[in-house]
């Protein structure tokens, strides 16, 4: 391990804080066995930061829960874990309990719903205290607040009595944290801790938790789908997948020399490339201007309604053949601005679509231009119907603008449209939940593909999706676009997807645009401090080298 | 909070001028009068009677005279028993309604919530099994079923407790309706509270609870119990209702005197203002138990607040 | 424990709700019904309860009014054919049981039809449109709800006299109120779905949407509902009837028979027992059936 150690630390000698060995866990459906976890080991030192690494299903979370006997009792455990002299996997649970929040303690991906709605803040950090520390009243209160002063909650004497939910998510996995560290853990696992927060938030909280690991000196199970926020921040890095292990190393090792085939492929699996611009005098296809929308937050009968102006006051020249990105994080309006271009929400402003004033059309007369408009969404379990079948689902917009067609000619369509998205055509009799995401989204792209539009908006469709399936869906979006000479608008919060497919990047903010320009000169050289704060987030270090940093010794 | 209470009155008007118009009308729509059924009056006594009680007047001058008379809180006279007003018979009844209902309220929830916390803990068990079985019994027998059943048993061939009678409400005789009351309602707190539990012991912060080191015990008191609860709170509205409706028959079954003996009894013989009493008074009643349940809610759970 | 850490099931399982997956959806909840003994149980015992009792009157020897003279309030024999005994007026009581399960059933499948159309075309219609009809729609609904409205029902019956129409409409005219909120909520929430977006921005009609999109997708809950609502409105029926406001005579309903029965209790128990079996059985199956397919719907215990 070449990763820097802490002095004070190695004192201790090289023993190491956590030893898994043989690790399955098994759990008993009516359907069969499933082998969540098969036979993984591996060592974790103190002071040190191990990444557990693989997709969804690999069985990472399931590991770290396995440790701490958080599963469902249908689950088999077997194997060794020595925690300190001491067996985790056939410990009682009795004396587990001591073991947890106290020794080990454990922060989630999703701050809201792990925290108790119906406690203060305070109360649920402070339980911990009395728990494994038999303290009461005042002093509990007074290490609470230093806790969440530590955690840079802001006005932590106001925040100590706040629900959860006065608080925004980033305050919210803070307090995780804090009531993770109140009995100063030796093991801190974090299962996913910023995976559902946005990008400059997520480095705060990573921040956060190094800096409080270099000040306490505690070791961390670091459990992610992320490679790139492992190369930052761990030292050595555990590779899962199909709840095997298939690759164990220190990051350098790993990212430098990886040996099995997977980690390559998930190393790779980073979507690269990018889009020359389009010549300016490429025709114009699409031009908005000063579009506005504003949504009603609270109705009432009688009196005027209140409003939230999601999107306000954005200008757009869409040229033939061009990616436009629209880059932003949540309630930042860049969906809301996507969906109005369409005329799917209500919107003030003009909207030009080549020559046609979107504006003045009705939903009939909208109709026609709709074949020619087309989008593809985020969530591929949310925008297929679930009663129709796949045939259906693609045909039904031919069935709209293609009425002459006949029931074969329109099957025809249909494996056209499947093979053109690389889907075997023989599966348009089945439904979308026997579909996987990446398969999923490769169908709402033949259902738009089917049309022969011009233009596809595309609203996140990568976002959640496991990144080695995200990036053969951007290659095939490439593939089609050249192709067919389409037209994209790109909304993304995910910048390395956007870098690799757009020319031209528009970041948003609270509704406004905050930068646009050619994407090169975005990425390499952005204006605005907070284009540059989402750069430096969503990137980390990527550009240097692949050596983690060194600490700073608190 | 208070301004909420006070829209809350406010938005309860409308109910009640519905309820009330609509009762109103219902009822002098239908066939047959107060004074129909025994001996047939002589026709110029009748005419006294009628303009006595002023129904010889058009219909809409009868009603603006009756909500003048509910604004000062005045429910006017019974037609059928001749020396009461209906405000004299309601506050007859109501203790005795009161009382039942309340202890059925009590009873359902003493039992109810324990039954369904056990069946959820031991879930998929013999016990949960058990209970759920026995829960889903008492809401397939109605009431008007076990009532006479158990006053058979009870009352009459084992002569444990009184059969019927209210006897000035000694406990004896409160044994039987009482139980008979809850017994639908807590077999649905049970249910109820069984569901909330299972689907709150799967939340992600009761993992949080018990990552903390935790016992299952103060797991389950400190951050499972009052969540699991919500639900059975909101119920509690609908459940009162239940209980009012059901004591109609308990009351007619153990032959107590309550006001669901008198409706329906006034429903029968065209008794108006008895009939419009009851209405009214029950849906003042409701209204004003949901705002104390929704009150109730609030105080439990922080995300709701009441502040416009 | 939730199961977001068993792999694989969670992320695929999680995001659909009852709208969950395709048409063999209903393949899949009818196979998880038939491995839940106790709603398989319960279904054949209502279909074999409703076999007899329209086709147990032709075959018995005894009609519906028919006196026998020779057995007033006997009890259950054989020699004298009154297989569950006679009644105080000398009157079979199988038979009439029989007959009463022919009301009690049909009011129950009349009323929540009844329940079921107003409730699914209000909701319906207060969901899709949103907004102010919305609120305004529901604003209503909460109302009605706020009524004390058994009193209104019995009020009702007792005005109009007790009409067997006027029993089907009332029951149905309480029971949609629920009926409406919850396809209200189906619609509500399917509306944000994004395959409804798809579909607008495919250009497909909005009475297409509706009839395509959102009605197929909002039709499992429904179902669940619809079982439910079934033995609340035998139950209110045999209500109104013990109270003296149900069927009239010569006809007669479970509740009919239970109220008649209560009153000979002491000397002639089997006229309360008899019919008070049947309706507790009816009213047992059909929650145990409701429950069943409640849980074969809901993918959450999948």
């Amino acid at each position: 391990m070449n990763a820097p150690q802490h002095s004070s630390h190695l004192q201790e000698g090289n023993v190491p804080l956590l030893k898994v060995e043989g690790l399955s866990v098994d759990f008993a459906l009516h359907t069969g066995t499933v082998n969540a976890v098969k036979n993984v080991g591996f060592t974790l030192k103190r002071g040190e930061t191990l990444a557990l690494v693989g997709e969804s299903g690999s069985g990472k979370s399931v590991t770290s829960s396995a440790l701490m006997h958080l599963l469902p009792d249908l689950a088999q455990i077997s194997g060794r874990a020595d925690f300190e002299g001491e067996e985790l996997v056939s410990m009682p649970l009795k004396r587990m309990r001591r073991i947890r929040g106290n020794a080990i303690s454990m922060i989630f991906q999703e701050p809201m719903t792990s925290l108790n709605p119906l406690h203060r803040v305070g109360k649920q950090i402070g339980e911990v205290l009395k728990k494994h520390r038999k303290a009461h009243g005042a002093a509990v209160r007074q290490r609470v607040l230093a806790l969440l002063e530590q955690v840079g909650i802001p006005d932590p004497a106001r925040r100590i009595d706040s629900y959860p939910h006065e608080l925004s998510g980033g305050q919210r996995q803070r307090v995780m944290i804090a009531m993770a560290l109140a009995c100063e853990p030796k093991l801190l696992i974090a299962d996913e801790p910023t995976t559902a927060l946005d990008v400059t938030v997520q480095a705060q909280i990573l921040e956060l938790l190094k800096e409080l690991q270099a000040r306490l000196g505690m070791a961390i199970l670091f459990i992610t789908h992320d490679l790139n926020l492992v190369k930052r921040f761990a030292d050595s890095i555990c590779v899962m997948r199909h709840g095997e292990l298939v690759e164990s190393g220190s990051v350098e090792e790993v990212f430098t020399k990886p040996r099995h085939d997977y980690t390559r492929m998930l190393l790779a699996a980073e979507p690269r490339g990018s889009k020359p611009p389009v010549e300016e005098s490429a025709p114009v296809l699409l031009e908005a201007k000063d579009v506005r929308v504003r949504f009603a937050t609270r109705k009432h009968l009688f009196r005027a309604d209140e409003y939230f102006e999601a999107v306000r006051g954005i200008d757009l020249t869409v040229r033939r053949g061009q990616t436009i990105g629209i880059v932003g994080e949540s309630g930042s309006g860049k969906s809301t601005l996507g969906r109005a271009l369409l005329r799917l929400v209500e919107s003030k402003g003009s909207i030009d679509f080549d020559g046609t004033d979107l504006e003045r059309l009705d939903k009939s007369g909208m109709r026609p231009l709709r074949s020619r408009m087309q989008v593809v969404f985020q969530d591929p379990y949310g925008s297929l119907s679930p009663r129709l079948n796949v045939g259906e689902i693609i045909s039904e917009g031919l069935k709209v603008h293609h009425p002459e067609l006949n029931r074969r000619q329109r099957d025809q369509r249909v494996v056209e449209a499947l093979e053109e998205v690389a889907l075997d055509p023989r599966m348009r009799g089945r439904y979308p939940h026997e579909f996987s995401g990446g398969q999923r989204q490769r169908i709402a792209i033949a259902r738009a593909l089917v049309l022969k539009p011009e233009f596809l908006l595309l609203d996140e469709p990568t976002s959640a999706l496991d990144r080695s399936v995200q990036v053969r869906v951007v290659e095939l979006l490439r593939d089609i676009q050249r192709k067919y000479g389409l037209t994209y608008v790109f909304i993304s919060h995910d910048l390395a997807v956007v870098r690799a497919l757009a020319d031209t990047v528009l970041v948003m903010k609270d509704g406004q645009v905050v930068e646009r320009g050619p994407a090169e000169r975005i990425f390499s050289a952005p204006r605005e401090p907070y284009t540059q704060a989402l750069l430096k987030a969503a990137f980390l270090n990527r550009a240097d080298g692949l050596t983690p940093e060194t600490r700073d010794q608190g | 909070m208070l301004t909420y209470i006070l829209k809350r009155f406010g938005q309860a008007i409308p109910t009640l001028l519905i309820v009330i118009t609509v009762s109103f009308f219902l009822m002098r729509l239908a066939p047959g009068g107060p004074f129909d059924g025994e001996r047939q009056l002589p026709p110029e006594i009748e005419a006294n009677l009628m303009a006595a009680y002023h129904l010889d007047e058009p219909l809409w001058s009868q009603y603006l005279r009756y909500m003048g008379g509910l604004l000062q809180g005045d429910f006017g006279p019974s037609f059928k028993y001749k020396d009461f007003s209906v405000t004299d018979l309601i506050m007859q009844g109501f203790p005795v309604s009161l009382e039942l209902g309340a202890w059925a309220i009590v009873l359902a929830l003493a039992i109810g919530l324990p039954l369904g916390i056990i069946a959820a803990l031991k879930r998929n068990s013999t016990v949960d099994y058990v209970v759920m079985g026995i829960a889903l019994g008492g809401i397939a027998v109605p009431n008007f079923v076990i009532a006479p059943i158990m006053a058979l048993v009870f009352g009459v061939m084992l002569a444990w407790l009184p059969a019927g009678g209210w006897n000035g409400g000694a406990w004896a005789n409160m044994v039987l309706p009482v139980i008979a009351l809850s017994i639908q309602q807590i077999a649905a707190i049970a249910r109820l509270t069984r569901a909330s539990m299972i689907e709150v012991l799967g939340s992600q912060y009761i993992r949080t609870a018990r990552a903390k080191g935790l016992s299952e015990w103060e797991v389950i008191l400190h951050h499972a119990l009052r969540p699991s609860l919500l639900p059975v709170i909101s119920y509690l509205g609908p459940a009162i209702a239940g209980i009012i409706t059901g004591s109609i028959v308990i009351e007619q079954i153990f032959g107590l005197p309550g006001i669901g003996r008198y409706f329906v009894q006034g429903a029968l013989n065209r008794d108006y203002t008895l009939v419009m009493g009851v209405v009214v008074f029950y849906g003042v009643l409701i209204v004003l138990l949901n705002l104390i349940v929704d009150l109730l809610y609030s105080v439990l759970d922080p995300q709701i607040r009441y502040d416009d | 424990m939730s199961q977001d850490n068993l792999p694989g099931v969670a992320k695929s399982v999680a995001p659909q709700t009852f709208l969950g997956a395709g048409d063999s959806l209903a393949m899949d909840a009818w196979h998880r019904l038939r491995q839940n003994k106790a709603a398989m149980g319960s279904l054949i015992i209502l279909v074999v309860l409703a076999i007899v009792c329209l086709i147990g009157p032709l075959l018995l020897p005894w009609g519906l009014a028919d006196v026998d003279w020779e057995n007033f309030m006997s009890p259950p024999s054989f020699e004298s054919t009154h297989y569950l005994g006679t009644d105080a007026n000398g009157r079979d009581l199988l038979v009439r049981t029989l007959y009463g399960g022919q009301i009690s059933l049909s009011v129950a499948l009349v009323a929540t039809a009844v329940s079921l159309v107003i409730g699914v075309l209000y909701g319906a219609i207060a969901g899709y449109f949103g907004g102010r009809i919305d609120s305004l729609m529901m604003r209503f609904v909460d109302i009605m709800f706020s009524l004390p409205f058994m009193f209104m029902v019995i009020l009702l019956m007792v005005v109009f006299g007790r009409n067997i129409l006027l029993i089907y409409a009332a029951i149905g005219a309480v029971e949609w109120l629920d009926m409406a909120r919850i396809v209200r909520g189906q619609v509500l929430a399917l509306k944000r779905r994004e395959f409804v977006e798809a579909a607008q921005a495919l250009g497909v009609k909005d009475s297409k949407i509706v009839t395509r999109h959102l009605i197929p997708n909002a039709i499992g809950p429904v179902i669940v509902y619809v079982t439910l609502t079934v033995p609340k409105v035998i139950l209110l029926e045999s209500f109104l009837s013990f109270l003296g406001l149900g069927v009239q005579e010569p006809l007669t309903s479970w509740g009919v028979l239970i109220s008649e029965g209560r009153e000979m209790m002491e000397s002639a128990p089997w006229l309360l027992i008899t019919p008070s079996v049947f309706l507790a059985v009816t009213l047992f199956c059909l929650n145990f059936l409701g429950d069943g397919l409640r849980d074969a719907l809901d993918p959450k215990t999948r």
